[in-house]
């Protein structure tokens, strides 16, 4: 494998399998208006990451059960006492503060604090190359598997009840998609910008989108161009690479609302004309 | 089973609703083709009912019996589409699971929504919203249509054409239809039966025809073609001996303290007016109504 072999080939290769299903996940992000659930999720990765090194297994694995039990635990409580911003503001920084506390008891794990933060993309292995690809396409497929349910949820939770629906069933699908990704996205953007993968190529998405699948479909490759640019952008000016990569995708953002506006302004010509 | 079997039924079905008691006790059934309608002051429980029977809401006691492989046709009062969410009128009806483009454009064409096919469900006006989201039920096939509020925001002519509307799809389909009206007063004339609720069933019977009363005619003026009928309220039951009052038939309008709505209609002199008229905050009366 000669070709996996070059450090910039698996970072482009990790990169784009985040792209590819951080884009249509992050649509629900955004239609669900859950960016700072996604935050406070994937700030427990953190706290993941910690109790892996300590239990010496994979980090995947740690990082995946920390996050689904942060996920689950934030929606047990959610709509008590506090409002959800408030509650998902505390199990943000907490989660985050208590994964920082943690990583200062293992030994060494200070040294990679940054990497696990920001992300390390030019430091992915082929094994982390496998999660990360085994990561997102599982989470890929459990959105592929309950597109029209999940939609339906989104969209009215009670009209998807009266046609058999289970809208707490596809939350808890969205909930495992969600961990999935977060596990696999940890090496190449890291912790703190993984919400940004999410919710900015759907952004951009959505001012030229006309369906919800074209705008699944558009994240991603917004995501995917965002990652290449990025990477690109880092071997260029020797930026690190996984602000990089989220920064390419905020100026693409820009772009896309630029041409939707000039898309509008045209069409808005064409009808008075 | 026969068609006089209910297609659905309530034993003792209590809700709740943000932790408070929206609907107690509720006995229900409704036979194919029949039409009900639902009337009854805000936090009457009324909405509440309709998402319960179409699984929206899960009962805190009591039961529901639907008849097997029953199809609900489920029109929500209000649907918030995000609109992050571009979504077409065409492509929220391929939601019922309907893949063929004509008959998901004939089912809005029979909602009174023709050519709106390719709108954004987000620029569509509140009738056009209403009728795409009836189209949507009607590609559910089904044998029992609930309607919460549907003829909200509809002036009286709008309300009516919706109402004859209903009417036509109830004998072409055969479904039956449970219906949830915002005006206590003024009911689709083809409805069987008028339940009022507040909290438990108030009272019920059947809707006085206008189309027999030229006064009636007068007042809705013409043009409804007889789509809207009066409801009169006629409460047999007391609720409370404390706040026993009399209930005076003539009236158009009387009510146990457990019923009161602001509709200015008269209670006895010595009535409390402190009970009966927050709405879903009364105290509980402590029998059902009897009917």
């Amino acid at each position: 494998m000669g070709f996996l072999d070059d450090f910039v080939v698996r970072a482009g290769l990790a990169g784009l399998g985040v792209a590819a299903a951080a884009g249509p996940l992050g649509c629900f992000v955004v239609w669900r208006r859950m960016a700072y659930f996604g935050d406070a999720t994937a700030h427990a990765a953190m706290l993941g990451v910690a109790l892996a090194l300590a239990a010496e297994i994979p980090v995947f694995a740690g990082v995946l059960l920390v996050v689904l039990a942060a996920a689950a635990g934030i929606g047990a409580v959610s709509g008590r006492t506090y409002a959800a911003d408030t509650l998902l503001g505390v199990a943000a920084h907490t989660s985050l503060a208590a994964g920082l506390v943690a990583m200062a008891f293992i030994p060494g794990a200070r040294m990679d604090l940054t990497a696990w933060l920001f992300g390390d993309i030019l430091a992915v292995s082929q094994g982390d190359l496998a999660a990360i690809w085994g990561g997102a396409a599982a989470s890929l497929a459990l959105l592929a598997w309950r597109w029209n349910g999940l939609l339906s949820s989104t969209l009215a939770p009670e009209l998807a009840a009266a046609e058999g629906h289970d809208p707490r069933r596809e939350r808890l699908i969205l909930m495992l998609a969600l961990a999935l990704l977060v596990a696999a996205a940890l090496k190449v953007v890291g912790a703190l910008l993984i919400t940004s993968l999410l919710v900015i190529p759907a952004a951009a998405a959505r001012a030229l989108a006309g369906s919800p699948e074209a705008m699944a479909v558009g994240a991603a490759l917004v995501g995917a161009l965002a990652a290449i640019g990025g990477l690109a952008a880092s071997w260029e000016w020797d930026t690190p690479a996984g602000p990089s990569v989220v920064l390419c995708a905020a100026a693409i953002l820009a772009a896309a609302n630029v041409a939707a506006a000039v898309k509008r302004a045209a069409a808005g010509r064409a009808a008075r004309d | 089973m026969s068609d006089a079997d209910p297609l659905l039924e309530t034993e003792a079905l209590t809700l709740r609703h943000g932790g408070v008691v929206a609907l107690r006790d509720m006995n229900f059934a409704i036979r194919p083709g029949e039409i009900v309608t639902l009337v009854g002051p805000n936090g009457s429980g009324k909405s509440s009912f309709l998402r319960a029977l179409a699984g929206a809401l899960k009962p805190a006691s009591g039961r529901i019996r639907r008849r097997a492989g029953l199809r609900l046709g489920y029109v929500p009062q209000s649907l918030a589409i995000d609109p992050t969410l571009p979504l077409s009128v065409d492509r929220f009806l391929r939601l019922a699971g309907e893949r063929s483009r004509a008959l998901r454009d004939a089912a809005l064409a029979r909602a009174g929504a023709q050519g709106l096919s390719d709108r954004r469900m987000s620029g569509l006006s509140g009738g056009q919203f209403q009728r795409a989201l009836l189209a949507h039920a009607l590609l559910r096939r089904p044998d029992l249509l609930l309607l919460d509020e549907p003829t909200q925001g509809l002036d009286q002519p709008g309300a009516a054409s919706f109402y004859r509307l209903v009417a036509e799809l109830r004998d072409e389909l055969g479904c039956a239809v449970l219906m949830v009206s915002h005006d206590l007063h003024v009911v689709m004339s083809a409805s069987d039966r008028v339940i009022c609720l507040n909290g438990h069933v108030c009272c019920e019977g059947a809707p006085t025809v206008v189309a027999a009363a030229p006064e009636y005619r007068a007042l809705f003026g013409m043009g409804t073609g007889g789509a809207l009928a009066l409801y009169r309220h006629e409460h047999d039951h007391d609720h409370d001996p404390g706040h026993d009052h009399s209930h005076d038939l003539d009236h158009d309008h009387d009510h146990g303290p457990g019923c009161g709505h602001d509709h200015g209609h008269d209670h006895d002199p010595g009535h409390d007016h402190g009970h009966g008229h927050g709405h879903g905050r009364a105290p509980a009366p402590l029998a059902a109504g009897k009917r």
